[in-house]
């Protein structure tokens, strides 16, 4: 061969290489690949769902391990998730935390209160994100989205969707440390 | 809103950022609750002050790079503006050599051809 198609040829394969990379990682473009995984959660608050006098916040949660999960009872694809988080709590080995994305739906928070009561609670505590903002400053962008914290308050992981029993396997447990398992008492709530 | 340079900006931010739900709508296009959220969210930062990079910086904080029709201008970046514009360079300085090559050629056939006659 000549040597000179060696050029054009290297040049391209160099080419070829790039665009396959750039098309693997080009899922989780899709996806919004989350630039708070590593970085501590921002500073959270929510009403609870079942006492809205009452609080919960990233304050209360500080020294222990936490998944935060986003739903709605409007929302189809967290009644998927709901058997493997239901597993999940029966397991013990971190607690989930559950925000009840209101969105645009008026009767949500009667809704999520009979979803919880007929499906079965997974939640060590429920709270309630009325207007939204908590989700914007958490980088939520659908249901169900979920952030694993640990106890210095660090955003390790984000799921974007639905956790199958496999993601919580490899993305949630394999993170927690071995000992790990939900708290004795609840967080404080003021 | 009420005051009409906040509006303008407001109409430009909308349309230069992605619903984040969905992956090809603008805010201004997308009626997931998300968006008017997001939208929301832009109008309280316009009525407090913040500057148009304050507020897609804020964005971007939080959904990533990806929420911005366009990618920002910066050495990150740069591979992507530049590599097509690279790319295009080299496919035009090979073009003009080949065609030199080409001319060369039909240079030498025909003085050989002149030289025949």
């Amino acid at each position: 061969m000549n040597p000179r198609f060696l050029v054009p040829l290297g040049a391209f394969a160099a080419l070829v290489v790039v665009l396959a990379v750039g098309i693997n990682h080009s899922h989780e473009v899709g996806v919004l690949k989350s630039p708070l995984v590593g970085h501590q959660i921002p500073d959270w608050e929510l009403p609870v769902l079942t006492d809205p006098t009452k609080s919960l916040g990233s304050r209360d949660l500080k020294g222990q391990w936490y998944v935060l999960n986003y739903w709605g009872a409007w929302c189809y694809s967290c009644r998927v998730e709901h058997p493997t988080l239901l597993q999940a709590q029966r397991e013990g080995r971190v607690q989930i935390i559950g925000v009840d994305w209101v969105a645009d739906n008026p009767d949500e928070n009667a809704a999520a209160l009979e979803m919880l009561s007929r499906q079965g609670n997974p939640y060590r505590q429920v709270v309630i994100d009325r207007d939204g903002r908590t989700a914007i400053d958490l980088g939520i962008a659908q249901a169900p989205e979920s952030l694993l914290v640990n106890p210095q308050g660090v955003i390790v992981y984000k799921e974007p969707g639905v956790i199958t029993p496999e993601i919580w396997r490899r993305e949630f447990l394999a993170r927690l440390p071995p000992q790990s398992a939900v708290p004795v008492a609840n967080a404080g709530g003021s | 809103m009420s005051d009409p340079a906040l509006q303008a900006r407001y109409q430009v931010l909308i349309h230069e950022l992605r619903c984040v739900q969905c992956e090809d709508n603008s805010l201004a296009d997308s009626d997931a609750s998300i968006a008017a959220d997001v939208r929301r969210q832009i109008r309280d930062m316009l009525n407090a002050g913040k500057s148009d990079r304050e507020i897609k910086g804020y964005l971007v904080s939080r959904y990533s790079e990806f929420i911005l029709f366009r990618p920002e201008y910066s050495w990150r970046n740069a591979w992507l503006w530049g590599l097509p514009l690279f790319l295009l360079i080299i496919g035009v300085v090979i073009a003009i050599r080949v065609i030199r090559q080409r001319v060369a050629l039909v240079d030498n056939e025909d003085d050989a051809d002149t030289s025949h006659t």
